[in-house]
Order: C-alpha cells, then structure tokens, then sequence
C-alpha cells in the first residue's frame, strides 16, 4: 500500500527526518535525538507537522443542537467565537469512536479536529447521525488545510515573528481559545503540555510557513518526541490509551463527559448504565527499565494493564499510564511484569509534567 | 550508505557486533546501524557473570525511548564480564557503539569467531535488509 503524504513530505526529507509508517501516513518520527527534540519543546519551541489530522467544518442552521447530541462534552460550555472544546464522540454503546477538539465559530459554522487514523470513519460517523437528525447541515473534510503546531515557551513569539499580521487577533488569545487572521486558523491548543499555537493553514502556503519557522530557531520535532510529551503532559492517545471498546469512564476522560445535564448524547445511556470498574492512573517506576503499553500490572486490588508507556526525557524515569480496578490508590506500590522480572512502579497522579518542569512525584 | 563497520570487529546478522580481544574473550556491543535504528538509548540490562550461552540465545536488553530491542550471544561462551558502567550511561552505545562494549565472553571454542561476518559481508547484509 502506497503511503499517504503531507504537504511536507519532501521537506521532512530534506531535513534528515527518519520516516516511518504511522497509520498509513509517511511521517517524520525524528530528524536526529528523539529526546533534544523533546527538551527543545520544554525549554525553547519545535513544530510539528500534524497535517495528517483532518479539519472538519459543519455549517447550516442547527449546528449546536446536532453537536450536543453528537458529543459527549456539552457543547453549550461554547459561549463565544473561538472557543473550543476537548470531547470524545461515542458509540451507543459508550466506546469512543474518537476524541477530537470542536471549535464554536457561529451558530451556522463549527470547526471539528480529529485523529488521522479515525477520520474517514469518524465523517462516515457524522454524516450518518447527520442523515437521521440533521439533515440540513453541511459536513466538509477540509482536505485543502494543512495543520503545524509550534509548541514550547518561545512558541507564540517564534509564530508571531514570522506571521506579524496574526499577532492582534492572538495575542489575547486564552488557552482553548482560537483566531481567524485571514487564511490562518490559529489556536492556542496542543499535545504537548506546553504553551504554544496550532495553526491552520492552506496547504499551498504550508511549506514556506515551515520554512520561515526554521530561520527563526524553531526546529522540527518528530512523533517520538510529540509521544513523550504528550504522555508526560498525561494527554492520551486514540487507539493505545481508548478506543471503541472502551468507554471515556475508564479512559480517564470522566471529566469530559456531561452526565450531570437533562441533555441526551449519543453513549449517555450506556455509561449511566454501566458504572466504571476501571480507572487511568499514572505510573512511575522505581526499578530499572522502561514501561511499555500492554504490560500488565499487578496490585492489591487486581490486575490492570499499561496503555501507554516510555522513558520520560523531562523526569529521567521511565513513566505510564495505567487501566487499573478502580480501588487501587495513588501512592500505592504495584508490579509491573517487564520480560520475565516484576519490576516495582508507584502509582501516582498525572500529568508527570507540564510548562517545562516536571511536576516532582518522587 | 556509507559502510562504517570498524575492519577489525567480527558481527551478527543480528547486529551484534564482535571483537577477539589479546586475553582470549571477546567484547560484544551493538552496531552503530543497530543503534541508529533505535535512537535513543535509555536502559540497558548486561548478563550475569558466569552465565552459559549458546550461540544466539537471547542474553541482554536495550531500550530506547521508541522500543526495547533483544541482544543475541553471537558465539556460544560463559560471560566473563558486564559493563556496568551503561547502566547508568546508556547513550554512550549511540555516541561511540564500537567504545561501548555491554559484555564479554570466553568461547567455548576459540574458532568460532571466524564463523561471523567481516564488516563487508555485514555491510551487505545491512543493504539488504534496507530493501
């Protein structure tokens, strides 16, 4: 099967990039040390290139109603343009399809991030509950738009040095909160822990946006550095930490889930039924070695399983998230079985780090 | 590519490579295209001294940030040493591989050695595998 490119495939390329197949897509996973590119987001600015995840826009009248049946965070959180929100979009029986970022831009107009992998099935999704619910709203895959985050504490100035004319509208900009400046879409979002934008963009002008961002110092930062980062900002990953046969309860996404208003959602019905057994919990290990997803860990209180895990480049240990029965307690001292050793790791909350620092567990 | 195979070391298909030390051992580390391939080195797990390995018998461990990744035994022999000095500086198998031997063995049969590839026949064998 041929790869899927971005925009950027060449580029990556040019810079030394090591490409690998990520779901289907030709990616750069690093240019060089996985873990500098890490530290140069904590400490400086990097970009990423997330064109591979697709931009959905809704329009018609009715957008609000379709959407808070359609999600499972309340979209009437949504009160001004610009404003987004972090959701998960469920089955009926409660797994998610997918987690996604939704931006309210007016009553007629919502914007829709979603996972690369998940897209195709996610507008099959959409479009379907759109048919039976819906069926004036319009739902386009913006396969025009290209997407770069630049992420890390110089990141906004590093952006607004190459795109002066974004800064008045962005600069006011809260977290969660995104602007329009002519063809750009930026929003001050991010899988990093860090501070910085992600930026919308055509894809025709993508390339001498990346490039312009090079000159000023911010360097290309690869999906392995993008996977420690998220994970020590305790941030999950579609498919590894959730998927559709597991409910947003136990994925550690209680909080983004709106069981307290009269709203009905698609899923509602199924986590109301079905209490969690199961909790994320994040974990640090106390031995030597390194944590990895699908190793199970073993408690007190039963055994659970790691949905994600590495080496943290910001802690120096190695770190996970965990699916464990839901008595288990923060503090506690669980065994992790690695190879054919039961290694000691404590179970501590998340995120392990955030703005730079760790967040100092041990 | 550009063949960087030390002409002295002996190596695996399994890139381990292999080096015939003046005491009658040989050192084992990883290859510098193992360790490229890798990125990162985070951990590293040597055998126990005294430990009795048949040729290819899986005996050590490294990990990168991205995967943890098997060392093979690239002759049978009875470990003799482990670096322990990796455990704490494991990057220094991605800065200076062919410097960072991880252990060493003493042969069961000293001819052995000469079974494995020369770093031609190994640079072969890492273009194959690239196709």
């Amino acid at each position: 099967m041929t790869l899927k490119q971005t925009p950027l495939n060449a580029t990556h390329r040019a810079m030394g990039a090591k490409m690998v197949d990520f779901g289907g897509w030709d990616m750069p996973v690093n240019y060089g040390s996985q873990i500098d590119e890490h530290h140069q987001v904590r400490r400086d600015a990097g970009m990423f290139d997330v064109s591979h995840m697709r931009v959905v826009d809704i329009h018609g009248e009715g957008v609000r109603a379709f959407l808070r049946y359609l999600l499972a965070n309340n979209v009437d959180k949504l009160q001004f343009s610009g404003k987004a929100l972090y959701s998960c979009m469920l089955r009926p029986h409660g797994g998610v399809i997918d987690d996604l970022i939704v931006y309210f831009m007016s009553e007629q107009w919502f914007r829709i991030v979603v996972n690369a992998g998940t897209a195709d099935k996610d507008i099959t999704w959409m479009r379907e509950q759109a048919v039976a619910h819906a069926a004036q709203l319009k739902i386009t895959s913006r396969d025009d738009l290209a997407m770069v985050a630049v992420q890390g504490p110089h990141a906004q100035a590093k952006v607004w040095q190459v795109l002066p004319q974004t800064k008045a509208a962005t600069e006011s900009l809260q977290p969660f909160q995104a602007a329009e400046c002519g063809d750009y879409f930026v929003a001050r979002t991010g899988y990093t822990g860090e501070d910085g934008f992600e930026i919308i963009l055509p894809a025709t002008e993508v390339t001498a946006f990346w490039n312009a961002l090079h000159k000023v110092g911010v360097a290309p930062i690869g999906l392995g550095a993008r996977d420690t980062l998220r994970l020590e900002a305790g941030m999950n990953l579609y498919g590894q930490d959730m998927d559709e046969t597991i409910n947003p309860l136990e994925a550690g996404l209680a909080w983004t889930v709106d069981l307290k208003s009269e709203r009905d959602f698609i899923g509602k019905a199924a986590l109301l039924a079905n209490p969690a057994t199961r909790k994320m919990v994040g974990l640090v290990l106390l031995d030597r070695g390194v944590l990895r997803g699908h190793q199970q860990v073993h408690s007190a209180q039963g055994v659970g399983e790691i949905t994600s895990g590495s080496f943290s480049p910001t802690l120096e240990k190695s770190i996970a998230l965990a699916r464990m029965p839901k008595e288990v307690q923060i503090g506690d001292t669980v065994q992790v079985a690695i190879r054919d050793k039961m290694l000691a790791a404590k179970v501590v909350k998340y995120p392990f780090a955030r703005n730079g620092k760790g967040l100092g567990h041990l | 590519m550009i063949s960087n195979t030390p002409s002295k070391l002996k190596n695996t298909a399994s890139h381990e490579w292999v080096k015939a030390e003046a005491d009658g051992t040989v050192s084992v580390g990883i290859t510098q295209h193992a360790q490229e391939l890798l990125g990162d080195m985070v951990f590293v797990e040597c055998p126990a001294v005294g430990r009795k390995l048949k040729a290819g018998e899986e005996c050590a461990v490294v990990e990168s940030v991205k995967a943890a990744s098997d060392v093979y035994a690239p002759i049978a022999g009875v470990v003799t040493a482990a670096n322990a000095a990796l455990d704490n500086t494991p990057e220094n198998i991605n800065s200076d591989p062919y410097g960072s031997w991880m252990f060493k063995l003493k042969p069961d049969n000293a001819a052995d050695v000469n079974s494995l590839m020369d770093a031609t026949a190994y640079q072969a064998h890492v273009d194959s595998e690239a196709h």
